[in-house]
Formats: C-alpha cells, sequence, structure tokens
C-alpha cells in the first residue's frame, strides 16, 4: 500500500466525516442545553430531501441549502413546542420526527417528481463543487509532484465549501460555548436550570434558541448529503447517520474538539468499509464490513458502560423544566 | 391544566389524538392532489370487506402486539426499551435456529421451542443494555439504539457468510422443513369447511400466541407480587427501594421479559410467514412497537386495540400503494403524527380536552 492510498482513504474519511460532524455538533447544542435529540437523523433527512427538491427545481444549491435549513428548522421546532412548550418526552418527540421525516420526505418526492421518492440528478451549479486550491495538480499528475504536494492536492485542496465550513464551526462552537455568555448560560441551562432561572434567565428562551441552531447545523448536514456527497435525494439517504452522530456525541462526551475527533474516526470507519481491499492489504486478512459498520455503536456502548472513561450527559438533559409558581 | 375525568384520560385522549393524526394525515392526502375520502374507503374495503384483507391485517397485527407488549411492560418499569427492533432481529435468530437444527416432529412442538429460542434471543439481546442500566447507570434509551444497529450488523453477518446455504446469491436461511410450517388462517378455514377464506394472506396461529400474551402479561402486571414490584419502581424508584425492592434486579427481569417479547414477533414473520430468515424482517414492527404502547396506554387490552388500528393502518396503506398514486409511506406520517400527539404532545391534547370538559361544567370531586 503506498502513500497516495492512504491519502485517497483519509480524503474520503473526511468526506464522510461531514456530515456525521454537523450532526454531531447540532446535537451537542441541543444536549447541552438539556433537550435530548434522537432526531438528529430525521432532520437531516428532511434538510436533505428539501434541499435537493429546491436545487432541482431553481438550479440554485444556495436556495437548496436555504430550504434545506428551514425544513430542519421546522422539524426542530416540532420538537421543542413539544419538548418545552408541553413538556413532553423529548424521546418520544425524536422517534416521531424520525418518521415523519421518513414518511414525508417519499409521499412529497413522489408527488413532486414522480421517481419513486427521489429527486432528479443534480447537475452545474444545482451542486456543491469542489473548491481547488492554487497550485493543485490533477489525478493524474500526482505522481510528479512528491508527498508533500501529494498531501495537499489530494487532502486538503479539493473539497467542497461546506466540508470546510465544518471545520470552522468546530472551533466556533468551542468559543461560544466555553468564552461566551450565551455559552456559559447554555451549559448552565442544561445542568441546572432552575439556577438559570433565579438569575432573571429565560430557560425556554435559552433552550429554543439552542433546539434552532441544532435544527439549522442539520439542516446544513442534510444538503450535504444531497447536494455535495452525492448529486440528488434517494429514499432514506441518511441512512443512520443521524445515529453514528448520536453515538460521536457520546463518544466526545459532549465537547466540540472530541466531537471532531469522534467523527474523523467514525468517518474513517466508514470510509474503510468502502475499501475492504486497503484493509487485506494493511493487516494481511479480512475484516468484515458489518464489524465495521457496528464499530461505531460498540465502540459508544464501551464508553456508555465506564470500561474506557465514564461519560456523563448533562445532568438536566432530557427532562422538562417546570417553572416553581 | 383543568382536571379530566379518569375514563376520559383513558379513552377519550387516545381517541381524540387519533383523530387529530387522520385531520392531519387528510390534509397532506389533500395536498398530493387525492382525495382523502376515497382514499379511506379504498382502505376499509380493502381490509375489512375481504377475508384476505382481515388475514393480512391480523397477521400485522399480531407482530405489533408483541412489540408493543414489549415497549409497555418497560414502560410501567420507567424505562424506555427502544430497542424492540434489534430484539426482534435476535428472536429472528433464535427462531432460525430452533427450525433449522432441531428434527420437530410436528409443528405444535416446533411453535413451542420457536418461541422459547425467540424469547430466550431476545431476552439477551435486551439483557446488556439492561445490566449497563441497573448498574452502571448508561441511558437505557442510548443503548438499545446502539443494540438495533449491532443486531442489524450482526444478522447481516450471519446470513450473508454463516447461515446462507451453499450456492445461494439471497441473504436468508434455507427454508425451514416442512413439519415446522405454522397453520395459516386460511389452512384452519379449510378445516371448519370454509374453503378460499383468507386466501393467500400469512396471518396464522402465532395471532392466538399474541392473545395468550396479552392475557399473561396482564395477570403479571396486575395480579403478581412482581408486576406490583415492577410498578411500583416505575411510579417511585425510592419508595420502591425503601420498600426493599431490589431496582437491579426489577429493571433486569422487567427487560428480560421486554426482550422476550419483542423477540417473539419473530415466530409470526419467521416461522409463521417466510418459514426462513431474511434480512430486514421486522420492517420497523419494533419502533412501530411505541406508538402502539403509547396509544394502548401501556395496558394489555390497549395494546390489543391498538395493535389491531395498526394492522389496518398497514394493510390500508399497503393498498393505497397498490391501487392509487399515495405511496405506502403515508403510513409511517400517520403514524409519526400517533405518537407525536398521543406521546410527545400529551400535554397539549390534554389541555384541550381539559379547557372542554372544565366549559362543561367538570370538576374534580
Amino acid at each position: 500500500m503506498d502513500f497516495l492510498t492512504i491519502l485517497q482513504i483519509f480524503d474520503s474519511s473526511l468526506r464522510l466525516a461531514t456530515p456525521l460532524l454537523l450532526a454531531c455538533l447540532a446535537g451537542l447544542f441541543s444536549e447541552r442545553a438539556g433537550i435530548f435529540d434522537i432526531g438528529l437523523e430525521g432532520k437531516m433527512l428532511a434538510a436533505a430531501f428539501l434541499s435537493a427538491a429546491v436545487a432541482a427545481i431553481t438550479g440554485s444549491v444556495w436556495l437548496g441549502l436555504l430550504a434545506g435549513i428551514g425544513a430542519s428548522v421546522a422539524m426542530s421546532l416540532i420538537h421543542g413546542l413539544a419538548s418545552i412548550t408541553f413538556r413532553g418526552n423529548q424521546i418520544i418527540s425524536g422517534v416521531a420526527i424520525n418518521f415523519l421525516a421518513a414518511g414525508l420526505t417519499v409521499v412529497i418526492s413522489q408527488d413532486w417528481f414522480k421517481q419513486g421518492g427521489r429527486t432528479p440528478q443534480l447537475q452545474g451549479g444545482a451542486r456543491f463543487e469542489p473548491i481547488n486550491f492554487p497550485g493543485t495538480v490533477g489525478s493524474r499528475e500526482l505522481d510528479g509532484v512528491g508527498p508533500l504536494g501529494q498531501f495537499y492536492s489530494e487532502l486538503l485542496s479539493g473539497h467542497t465549501i461546506l466540508v470546510y465550513a465544518s471545520l470552522a464551526i468546530v472551533a466556533l462552537t468551542w468559543w461560544i460555548l466555553f468564552r461566551t455568555r450565551y455559552g456559559l448560560r447554555l451549559r448552565a441551562v442544561g445542568e441546572n436550570p432552575a439556577a438559570v432561572d433565579t438569575a432573571g434567565i429565560s430557560v425556554v428562551w435559552l433552550r429554543y434558541s439552542a433546539v434552532l441552531i441544532c435544527g439549522v447545523l442539520c439542516g446544513i448536514a442534510g444538503a450535504y448529503l444531497a447536494t455535495a456527497l452525492q448529486a440528488g435525494f434517494v429514499k432514506d439517504m441518511t441512512a443512520g447517520r443521524g445515529f453514528i452522530a448520536l453515538a460521536a456525541l457520546i463518544f466526545a462526551k459532549w465537547r466540540p474538539w472530541q466531537a471532531l475527533y469522534a467523527c474523523l474516526l467514525f468517518g474513517f470507519l466508514q470510509a474503510l468499509a468502502l475499501r475492504p481491499d486497503v484493509i487485506e492489504a494493511a493487516i494481511g486478512m479480512k475484516v468484515q464490513v458489518q464489524l465495521l459498520d457496528a464499530l461505531p455503536y460498540i465502540l459508544t456502548v464501551v464508553i456508555l458502560a465506564g470500561l474506557v472513561g465514564k461519560a456523563d450527559p448533562p445532568k438536566a438533559g432530557g427532562q422538562p423544566y417546570v417553572k416553581e409558581n | 391544566m383543568k382536571p379530566i375525568p379518569g375514563w376520559a384520560d383513558v379513552i377519550l385522549i387516545p381517541l381524540v389524538s387519533v383523530l387529530l393524526a387522520a385531520l392531519c394525515a387528510a390534509l397532506l392526502v389533500l395536498a398530493i392532489d387525492e382525495d382523502p375520502v376515497e382514499a379511506m374507503k379504498l382502505m376499509i374495503d380493502g381490509t375489512l370487506f375481504r377475508s384476505a384483507g382481515w388475514g393480512f391485517m391480523l397477521y400485522y397485527t399480531t407482530n405489533f402486539i408483541f412489540t408493543g407488549l414489549a415497549v409497555s411492560i418497560a414502560f410501567h418499569a420507567a424505562l424506555f426499551n427502544i430497542g424492540g427492533e434489534g430484539q426482534a432481529m435476535l428472536g429472528g435468530l433464535g427462531v432460525a435456529l430452533v427450525c433449522l437444527f432441531i428434527p420437530w416432529p410436528h409443528w405444535t412442538l416446533a411453535i413451542l421451542g420457536a418461541t422459547a429460542g425467540a424469547m430466550v434471543f431476545g431476552a439477551i439481546w435486551a439483557a446488556i443494555p439492561a445490566y449497563l442500566q441497573a448498574k452502571r447507570g448508561s441511558h437505557i434509551v442510548i443503548t438499545t439504539i446502539m443494540f438495533n444497529f449491532i443486531a442489524a450488523a450482526l444478522l447481516n453477518y450471519l446470513l450473508v457468510n454463516t447461515l446462507k446455504p451453499v450456492g445461494s446469491m439471497d441473504p436468508a436461511t434455507a427454508s425451514f422443513p416442512a413439519a415446522t410450517h405454522l397453520p395459516t388462517f386460511q389452512d384452519m378455514a379449510g378445516l371448519l369447511g370454509f374453503e378460499g377464506m383468507f386466501r393467500g394472506s400469512p396471518a396464522n396461529v402465532s395471532f392466538f400466541l399474541a392473545i395468550i400474551a396479552c392475557f399473561v402479561l396482564w395477570i403479571l402486571i396486575w395480579r403478581t407480587r412482581l408486576g406490583y414490584q415492577i410498578r411500583a419502581l416505575g411510579h417511585s424508584p425510592s419508595a420502591a427501594k425503601y420498600a426493599g425492592i431490589s431496582p437491579t434486579k426489577i429493571i433486569i427481569v422487567t427487560m428480560l421479559i421486554s426482550g422476550g417479547l419483542a423477540g417473539m414477533m419473530a415466530v409470526n414473520t419467521t416461522q409463521g410467514e417466510a418459514e426462513r430468515l431474511i434480512l430486514n424482517f421486522t420492517e420497523g414492527a419494533g419502533f412501530l412497537g411505541i406508538a402502539v404502547a403509547l396509544m394502548g396506554r401501556s395496558h394489555p387490552f390497549g395494546v390489543f386495540l391498538s395493535a389491531l388500528l395498526f394492522g389496518f393502518l398497514f394493510q390500508g396503506g399497503a393498498e393505497l400503494g397498490f391501487w392509487t398514486s399515495i405511496p405506502r409511506e403515508l403510513i409511517l406520517v400517520i403514524q409519526a403524527l400517533v405518537i407525536l400527539f398521543v406521546g410527545a404532545l400529551d400535554n397539549m391534547v390534554r389541555m384541550v380536552v381539559g379547557q372542554a370538559f372544565h366549559l362543561v361544567g367538570y370538576r374534580r370531586a
């Protein structure tokens, strides 16, 4: 196995990690504010559909992205209404959102496009195109530029803007959570909402804001799936990514930089699953694809079990806040 | 929030929620330029006015009773078992191993063996999340979700690599021997002299197994010491602990029962219908159990009724997909709306109903 193959694997790890990372950060905002969210999958799916649909109709990927964010935020509002305003069960609400998205996306896409629950293939301006940095070379000339040039051309350059944006959002999330007043309050409302309330800050508004941020990030994640990673929407295209993101969130113990590492790891596992030949060459034996599929979940259970460091969720997570009267 | 009488809490709230869900679904059908009244008629005609329609409906109902009971018993202990899907998959594995590797003389014995296999495998799959919840405090919702995906990967691996007959391309086990095949409603109607009833529909004797399970669970929850302990723990863990009930033991036992029930679904699908183990045979029934349990108010009789309703919706949805341009995924939307209104927005429905009772002059006695 040569250096270039390793670079290719890392390259596809990064692409596959991006939707996980965005959804994971989305979940991070929501859960840090004390709202459990197992509806990440549904929000991504809704966003994937509407972004692809609008991009296909208007030919503009940016309008598609906006529409995708809109779809995901609408789902977030349902979650907020159920779990904040009406103090319902957050898990049940999340389950409902996943089903709602799985059903609505197929029913509506069948009505709009009559293609068996998919959107038309996206082309040109209806898709996010890779950005090539100055001085990069095409895949055929890679042999002539040496390892550093290969690293620059193959791994650093040539991704869509959403990939770079998601990396920036990691830093931004860290900064918001740990360096701003809003972030401090957000973390406080997930640990002890009564204290936040006593300080005269609205618990309801803080939690809604977190749920809305979660919607925006899931929207970008879904749009990335349908308009950058792939060229159009197909039924159930999120394929459990929302749950892998949830697993990554726990794996990262609800911290942004660790979320990046967890998502890169899980993205790497997905990339390996696509290249069984490389694994065989590297370790001299076949590894079952199903094991790679299951590994993120197994690792998360191990972390949850506290076998390797304990993952403790925000203390007020999952409980509706009832103001004293 | 205004008080409401007990009967309204049990009957009216789920009913209002279902009507709200139906209304939303009707609006969606209107929005895609179809006629909701016509669609409803088609669903009723294709399900209730044909014996084969009944056969399909009761087949789905059987699945939903098992998974609904599984979620219900866990709810009584204040546990959320979202892993019915994975436990049912493992149940299927148990059924397949029992049917393939034990030479059964007759189906009456085979169904007992398969039920035991399904329960044991389903229970094992629920045991690890249960242990982690009871001993390590790991959130059972998250662990059971993770175990669904691990189960899917495991089943996929076994069917593709180990259990698939040599030379077959299909990721499925060999067909079970004829002696394990369960009598369908069609067979039974034939014996009673009604040839041709339920023709081609998959409902089979495991429907009666589901009815028995409802009855046994009712006795367990409300007529036994264990049931009392489960409910006590669900209502107040601290009071239960003070009364000498071991939370660890009750959590684990409840989840074993829950996983066993979810696993039993496979007797219907794997032994009764497919007569071999196939990929994705659960078809979301494990998740649907959540909707069934919520609407049935975690009571076995309520679970039976709401499983019937969802059985009707599933068969009706298939009819819609067959005869109209409405995709059968409409059922997923209805299912989501029911879960939303009965479960997550429960307080909203309750508020409206409470207000209505207040207006007609109801005050708590």
